[in-house]
């Protein structure tokens, strides 16, 4: 047999045929016997006494089985949803929790919160009788805006925070940080918002709760990226059921982005309620539902300084950021303005001090968590935009001012909190610019100029850390979940494969990436190997796909359980060969006793595992089935360098991308097809949030004036242009693949760079994101009139 | 007041009584639980219910299933050959990489073909104007437009 390796191969996915033939199997498509279907009622206005709950109308309509109110859920004994990270104010005091229940309790918080759900034989009476579900609402003024939360007068959103703070939190040290903004010879200071994204996963989100009376279990199919994280917090903190009586399933998943990954009032209600009616109960949210109650993304408001010495070298950096939470606390809605982006503020750079202050507020807005990114999109906008500005008010070359600035050395500890193991953010650069032919871009300016169109160019050099860990040092900094991950490999008699992940795939392709892993581990063919994920029932934990850690973690066990399988296959070997253990080697799918012609090939010690005639059944047990569970010992951290050119028509503001660049740095590269794949969508977010994506409340009524897809503007193909990207290899140092995480990259570095071409274009020092033909068409006549 | 519908879906004939309102989308994926076309919006603006309709893309879920009365259908699950072999549009979005979580995938698929009807030698920009009505969160649409680019000559010979 020749050298099974694919690593580095692009591979075509394994799971694209049914995908293409209409095979794929998403929570809506599940069809259990005798469903029943849920339709939600939610709140008209952004707050609001809720008076009274008129379900006798509803409940009488034509195939209505159930209306449930909050009254009905705290009857029954349903807790809130938990936050799963606890945060630790400047003060040394917990943030502040408000109970954030599945149904409203007295009071509707944000234009869409849940207040009833009516449940019916179709959904067609189900919607039908919602509509006849009367709420009398005492109607309360409201607070959406983040910079207004905090202001005298803000109405407030929870009692138990009446200024709408839920923390306020600190990194770094202030004192030094002043002290080395008092000797800069230059400072740079912006301030900006960092727009309020809405994910919109084009799948929306689904949920099918159904209880079997005959073993009192249930089964809850679900949109989501974290099938066990959603069991655990279900079972044990909201409904109290015995966790191994919840079997969760999320089958495929039409893209998640960070919005899949929360428990939602709506999973629980629907597993809840199928007791009650002991049947079915179906629920999938309609795009609007999507827009207002999916957790959105972003939301800051912040102050950020650059000091500099004379020679452009950064002394220090000074961070001021308000970040809105929404209404209640989702999942890990109090980890991302903290511990995923303050601590991400080094950037690539040498930067001795940082300071970083996040006050975090609630207003009467949908639910704010992860979004693609999560926090580090944030972090690289303020780095990246400082950088930049400094650059052109110092007047050194913005290439030039970054290579003043780089880390070269690793390990390098960060001033916060951070030790990155390794990088070569020079040669992403050097790369970048040579792709984007940024020795040529004065000419193309000047040609462009003749045509009447304004040329700029912008950089961004991005730092990431994915697959948050190790679980302890989280503990430490308030998280309330492990951050490992488990892997099973099950090798079946004839040396085919089966791999159980707790990862999860919602578009990342993992069932041939991890496939190819595990191939070229076994010498075996990409064919004989499956991958199992979604399902509790099948796989022994798992803590989910998120923060772009599936293959540094989620690989990591698997390839953990494919070296024990290899070496239990060697004392196999070793028995059959007659040779000792230690003389035996794996390679290219065959055991060998080194040094002679012996050999076994897998499949044969696989068969032998489980015919086990031949075989040391008194020192080692039959069969041929590993587990593993890895933590890893630190994050990893993905950098690059992404160049974008824009050109933008003064008569209109309106920008096109000319070219962009993106080089990345994720360590090895399994499937690099794949990996490509990844930034496209990434870069997509990215220019979506820059150019065209903002979520607007209106600041007097609270309504989501931007909750339609014609309201809100998503990237379509002829918004944005095709890519150039190229890799760089400086592979992880603490894990066994060398691998970083590829999944936000593009979403964390295209904003910056597309606001720092904009600002190049036009010539001014900021244009608000998203930077609409309106938007820079403003920002130029306001530069003409001054 | 149920109506009856009758039409042929991927050559098959089929009838069903039907609520008036009931939205053809519906009718393919409960009535006729054909669920590879995907509903993504209520408002005709993400294209991931894209289906033939006498032989040209319309959304399913912007019409009822009584304005298909007598109509041809062609949804995704009827676009690959009887023995399974993929549709060259099927085949250039496996090679390309046009997919992620494949949700808006049958939308796309069934939007390219007609597009490449229309546009037999398409250009990038004709394409990516083209490709207006179909929105992938996923993709970045990158792959989706070489794919569409290297299947049109392959689409063409098909007839
Ligand atoms: S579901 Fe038909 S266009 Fe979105
Ligand atoms: S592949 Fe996920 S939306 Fe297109």
């Amino acid at each position: 047999m020749g050298s099974l390796n694919f690593i580095g191969a692009s591979v075509k996915r394994k799971e694209d045929y049914r995908f293409l033939t209409g095979g794929g199997q998403y929570t809506d498509d599940v069809a259990p016997e005798r469903a029943t279907y849920a339709v939600f009622v939610r709140s008209p206005h952004a707050h609001a006494r809720i008076r009274k709950v008129d379900t006798a109308k509803a409940a009488k309509a034509a195939g209505v089985l159930a209306v449930y109110t909050g009254e009905d859920v705290a009857k029954a004994g349903i807790n809130g949803l938990p936050c799963g990270w606890l945060i630790t104010d400047v003060n040394g005091q917990p943030m502040k929790e408000p109970p954030y229940p599945v149904l409203a309790q007295g009071k509707a918080r944000y234009v869409g919160d849940r207040v009833a759900v009516v449940i019916a034989e179709t959904y067609n009476q189900a919607k039908d009788a919602a509509e006849q579900v009367e709420v009398d609402y005492e109607v309360l003024p409201a607070v959406t805006d983040t910079a207004s939360a905090r202001k005298k007068g803000a109405p407030a959103v929870h009692d138990i925070a009446p200024d709408n703070t839920c923390y306020v939190w600190a990194l770094g040290d202030k004192a030094k940080v002043d002290e080395a903004f008092k000797a800069a010879a230059h400072v740079t200071k912006l301030e900006f918002v960092n727009n309020r994204l809405i994910p919109n996963a084009i799948e929306p989100r689904s949920a099918i709760g159904a209880y079997s009376r005959a073993d009192d279990s249930y089964t809850l199919y679900v949109a989501s990226q974290n099938p066990h994280v959603e069991r655990l917090l279900m079972t044990a903190f909201v409904l109290g059921l015995p966790e191994h009586k919840v079997r969760v399933v999320a089958p495929d998943v039409g893209g998640g982005f960070g919005s899949k990954i929360y428990l939602y009032g709506e999973d629980v209600v629907v597993t809840w309620a199928s007791k009650q009616l002991n049947r079915p109960v179906k629920w999938t949210a309609e795009r609007v539902e999507s827009f207002m109650s999916d957790a959105h993304g972003r939301d800051h408001v912040t102050t950020a300084e650059l000091a500099l010495d004379k020679d452009g070298k950064f002394l220090a950096m000074r961070v001021h950021t308000t970040a809105n939470l929404g209404a209640y606390l989702s999942t890990f809605a109090s980890c991302i303005p903290t511990i995923l982006y303050a601590t991400l503020l080094a950037g690539q750079y040498t930067t001795p001090q940082i300071y970083c202050e996040v006050t975090a507020v609630f207003t009467n807005t949908a639910p704010v968590d992860a979004y693609r990114g999560a926090g580090r999109p944030e972090a690289t906008y303020v780095v990246e935009r400082l950088v930049e500005t400094a650059a052109r008010e110092t007047k050194i070359d913005p290439a030039e001012i970054r290579r003043r600035n780089f880390i070269r050395s690793f390990p390098y500890q960060t001033p916060v909190a951070l030790l990155y193991d390794t990088g070569n953010y020079e040669a992403t650069l050097d790369a970048a610019m040579k792709l984007g032919d940024v020795a040529g871009f004065a000419k193309r300016k000047e040609e462009a100029a003749k045509r009447g169109r304004l040329r700029g160019l912008g950089y961004s050099c991005y730092i990431e850390a994915c697959g948050i860990a190790p679980s302890n040092v989280a503990g430490a900094l308030g998280a309330r979940a492990g951050l490992f991950e488990a892997g099973e490999v099950r090798v079946h008699p004839t040396g085919k494969v089966t791999v159980f992940t707790g990862s999860h795939s919602h578009g990342q392709g993992h069932e041939t990436t991890f496939a190819q892993v595990v191939a070229s581990r076994l010498g075996i063919p990409v064919e004989d190997v499956d991958i199992v994920h979604g399902d509790t029932s099948k796989i022994l934990f798992g803590m989910g796909t998120y923060g772009s850690r599936s293959l540094a973690v989620g690989g990591t066990a698997i390839v953990k359980a494919v070296d024990k399988v290899i070496a239990k296959g060697k004392k196999i070997a070793a028995h059959l060969m007659e040779a000792a253990e230690a003389d035996v080697e794996f390679a290219d799918g065959v055991f060998k006793v080194s040094g002679t012609d012996k050999q076994v090939p897998f499949a044969q010690i696989a068969l032998t595992a489980y015919v086990p005639h031949n075989y040391p059944l008194d020192k080692l047990e039959p069969g041929l089935n590993e587990n593993a569970f890895y933590d890893p010992t630190n994050f990893t951290f993905p950098a690059g360098s992404y160049v974008c050119e824009v050109e933008v028509d003064p008569d209109t503001g309106k920008t096109t991308i000319e070219s962009f660049v993106a080089v990345d740095d994720f360590g090895k590269v399994i499937n690099p097809m794949i990996v490509a794949g990844q930034v496209h969508g990434g870069l997509t977010q990215g220019i979506g949030q820059a150019l065209l994506e903002g979520c607007r409340y209106d600041p007097e009524t609270g309504q989501l004036v931007t909750g339609t897809m014609s309201d809100y503007c998503l990237p379509r193909a002829g918004d944005v242009p095709s890519f150039k990207l190229d890799t760089r290899e400086t592979p992880c140092t603490h894990n066994p693949l060398g691998v970083k995480g590829c999944g936000e990259a593009g979403a964390i570095g295209a904003p910056a760079a597309l606001m720092n071409a904009i600002t190049d274009a036009v010539g001014v020092r900021d244009v608000p994101m998203p930077a609409t033909a309106e938007t820079v068409w403003r920002a130029l006549a306001s530069k003409k009139a001054a | 007041m149920p109506v009856k519908v009758s039409m042929t879906v991927n050559g098959k004939p089929v009838a069903a009584e039907v609520e008036e309102r009931t939205l053809l989308v519906t009718f393919i994926r409960e009535n006729l639980r054909l669920t590879g076309t995907h509903v993504g919006c209520d408002t005709a603006q993400c294209g991931a219910c894209t289906i033939h309709m006498n032989g040209n893309a319309v959304k399913a879920c912007n019409m009822l299933a009584m304005q298909a009365e007598g109509a041809d259908i062609l949804t995704i699950e009827g676009v690959a050959a009887a023995d399974g072999t993929l549709h060259p549009m099927q085949e250039a979005f496996r090679e390309h990489h046009a997919l992620q979580c494949g949700f808006c995938t049958p939308g796309m698929v069934m939007s390219a073909i007609d597009l490449v009807k229309r546009h037999p030698k398409p250009t990038e920009a004709v394409v990516r104007a083209e490709l207006d009505g179909n929105f992938c969160r996923c993709t970045g649409y990158h792959n989706i437009v070489k794919a569409i680019l290297d299947a049109a000559p392959k689409v063409a010979a098909m007839r």
